[in-house]
């Protein structure tokens, strides 16, 4: 384990960005979302959610496939170049970090998606520890410990101080590259202990924490899909995109053309399950109401990622779609309301 | 609020509606939803206090589509909408039995956290006769704010108390008003172009094109919006480039021009915080200034300036002229 004074966090900051791109929570009109690192950046290691999660630096929102171009009378194609330089996560969550392990199981199974593969292997993930959680957060109830990030450095910020410990050969290689900046820290397993303590303490008083998923997974499609709670629950769905465009597991994206002075642009961006022209065909679309848009985000995250990845529920309890839907719904009011009311028709 | 339940069940129970709309009490104390009532039970849910901020109007062009009368909790504010949906042939003024409710603010707990406030267990004084403080019980400790601090900014510069349509009035509504509406429209008025537009970008580029504001906004009640339509190349998910977010917004703005009631749901919903309502309340000056005042909503009859021609009106000339 290794310290460094929080006070000088920005030398090991500029000396990161030095040698690599280096991507943390940062202010900018007064919202917290990770960005590259600038000398004038306003860091906010304080945030416990930032607007977005940190996704986008391994699924951004939007990039481009490639480029078709028309020369004389040959079309080129030109693919995006793959991600081939080293960079930093810095102030990760312990949920944000399983986040990016749900993501890992949609696009790095075959067909594994290059794109992302190529970030994944380049990007080192530090994550800090949840010094103190909000009424919000739910990540116990999906086996995530806020206390112990599970990331290539785990981080505690505690006192003046911010405790280091690399937990991988990444985080290894990361360490040596700063290492004159880090101070091997003595006896810290003692104050990391503690801090971790005090942060299991603040979890079990959270509203969330004991949240039951007795009855979700991977077997239940037919009673949940069935079920007639979903007629009363998705009445004040709006069908905007918050909920999935501030999760950190929403995979879902199109692929589009965009037409530029020089050429194609084939670009992807993230998609949502509540728009109404998602996964539309030629044949037309299979969900067409808002209710059915609704049941399928929760079915997908508690019911059919489960039941095609071993049990692992594509939901990671960030709370983030707790604090920014605009009609107060969420994935707990769901849980909650088929406990309270049965829900599924062999209940 | 237990009067707003009594006259709710009686309506029902003598037959004038069909269904409540209210809001249903949240499992956070800052998180109610907008929900529908049918039963003399599920009014053990319903709640109505400073966090009930969503306009209800909107629901109504839903609601006007189904058997029977919709009983609707509108706050002042909310009445500039329906009327606006009204005059729009949106909604059906035979399918609603509005009860205008009382308000003294809504509170926004994004304000509530700005204080460093974290962990929130229990909000006190939120109700409609409660005191000007609130008292916030986290797992952090006690703490207590004034209640006008803790209010969405739309509050304070509040439209007035006065309920634009209603079929009765339950609740008394509190002043909260404390600034000119158009202050902030001035401060973006004195800054240079240049200025302006990297306020503008530095706000827009925040966007994540989650379509919350136009979703949530009475005034963009197309059935099919050109954002979404597959058949032309305006249906972008994501800014392409750096021109898209602005796009989007500035389209919208125009297309709301002159029917906003300036409810201010769009920057109350917005993830990132954007001030989307200083879009709409620049072109609510600008209507001001070259037509005279004119309030989207404050009935339901009157003309729009942009939709009414009089031989007085300013000329394009005008507004090319002065910039």
């Amino acid at each position: 384990m290794y310290k460094i004074a929080k006070n000088d966090l920005r030398a090991l900051f500029r000396a990161i960005a030095g040698e690599r791109e280096l991507y943390l929570p940062v202010k900018t009109a007064g919202q917290v979302n990770f960005a590259a690192w600038e000398e004038d950046a306003e860091v906010s290691l304080d945030t416990l959610k930032t607007v977005k999660s940190p996704k986008d630096a391994f699924f951004p929102q939007f990039e481009t496939l490639y480029m078709c171009r028309t020369e004389e009378k040959k079309l080129q194609i030109q693919p995006q170049a793959l991600k081939d330089k080293e960079f930093v996560v810095f102030g990760m969550r312990a949920c944000d970090v399983q986040g990016v392990k749900v993501l890992d199981k949609v696009f790095l199974s075959d067909p594994v998606d290059s794109y992302y593969r190529a970030r994944r292997e380049h990007g080192i993930l530090v994550a800090i520890a949840c010094h103190e959680p909000e009424e919000s957060c739910f990540c116990k109830v999906f086996g995530v410990d806020a206390a112990e990030p599970d990331a290539d450095v785990a981080a505690w910020m505690i006192g003046e101080d911010l405790i280091w410990k690399p937990l991988t050969e990444k985080g290894e290689r990361l360490t040596e590259s700063v290492k004159e900046l880090l101070q091997p820290a003595d006896g810290a397993e003692e104050k990391v202990q503690k801090e971790q303590e005090q942060i299991r303490a603040i979890l079990e008083k959270l509203p969330y924490t004991h949240l039951s998923l007795e009855g979700w997974n991977g077997d239940a499609t037919d009673e949940k899909f069935n079920s007639p709670v979903w007629e009363t629950l998705y009445k004040p769905c709006l069908g905007c995109g918050t909920c999935t465009f501030v999760c950190p597991t929403c995979q879902c994206y199109d692929i589009k053309d965009y037409k530029t002075a020089d050429g194609v642009q084939r670009y992807r961006c993230w998609d949502s399950c509540m728009y109404s022209d998602f996964t539309l065909m030629a044949g037309g679309n299979n969900r067409t109401t808002q209710l059915q848009r609704f049941r399928q985000r929760f079915m997908h995250k508690l019911v059919y990622f489960p039941a095609n990845n071993e049990g692992m529920y594509s939901c990671v309890g960030c709370g983030r779609c707790v604090e920014k839907c605009p009609s107060a719904l969420n994935i707990v009011k769901v849980i909650k309301a088929f406990e309270k009311q049965g829900g599924g028709e062999n209940v | 609020m237990q009067e707003l339940i009594t006259r709710a069940k009686e309506l029902l129970a003598d037959g004038t509606a069909a269904r409540v709309l209210g809001w249903r009490r949240g499992d956070l104390p800052y998180n109610p939803e907008p929900a529908f009532f049918e039963k003399e039970e599920d009014f053990d849910q319903f709640v109505y206090d400073g966090f009930c901020g969503a306009n209800l109007s909107k629901m109504m062009i839903e609601a006007s589509k189904l058997e029977g009368k919709t009983v609707v909790f509108l706050k002042p504010c909310d009445t500039y909408s329906f009327n606006q949906l009204l005059k729009e042939h949106r909604v059906d003024r035979e399918k609603a039995y509005i009860i205008g409710v009382g308000c003294r603010g809504k509170l926004d707990v994004e304000k509530i956290r700005a204080q460093g406030i974290k962990g929130i267990q229990e909000i006190e004084g939120t109700e409609l006769d409660g005191p000007e403080e609130l008292t916030v019980k986290t797992i952090y400790g006690d703490q207590t704010v004034s209640y006008a601090s803790a209010m969405l900014g739309r509050c304070h510069v509040c439209k007035g108390k006065e309920h634009r349509i209603y079929d009765e009035i339950i609740g008394e509504s509190r002043e909260t008003k404390d600034a000119d509406r158009f202050d902030e429209v001035r401060a973006i008025e004195a800054m240079s172009p240049e200025e302006r537009f990297a306020y503008f970008k530095k706000e827009l580029s925040k966007c994540i094109r989650c379509n919350a504001c136009r979703n949530v906004c009475p005034a963009c009640s197309c059935r099919k919006c050109v954002f979404d339509s597959t058949k032309f190349d305006s249906a972008q998910k994501a800014n392409v480039d750096s021109f898209e977010e602005k796009m989007f917004h500035v389209i919208r703005a125009f297309h709301v021009a002159g029917r906003c009631t300036d409810c201010g749901e769009c920057s109350r919903v917005c993830p990132q915080g954007i001030p989307l309502h200083l879009f709409n309340r620049k072109f609510i000056k600008d209507i001001d200034e070259l037509y005279g005042e004119y309030h989207a909503g404050e009935d339901a009859e009157s003309k729009s300036p942009l939709t009414d021609y009089r031989f007085e009106d300013a000329e394009p000339g005008i507004v090319g002229e002065r910039g």
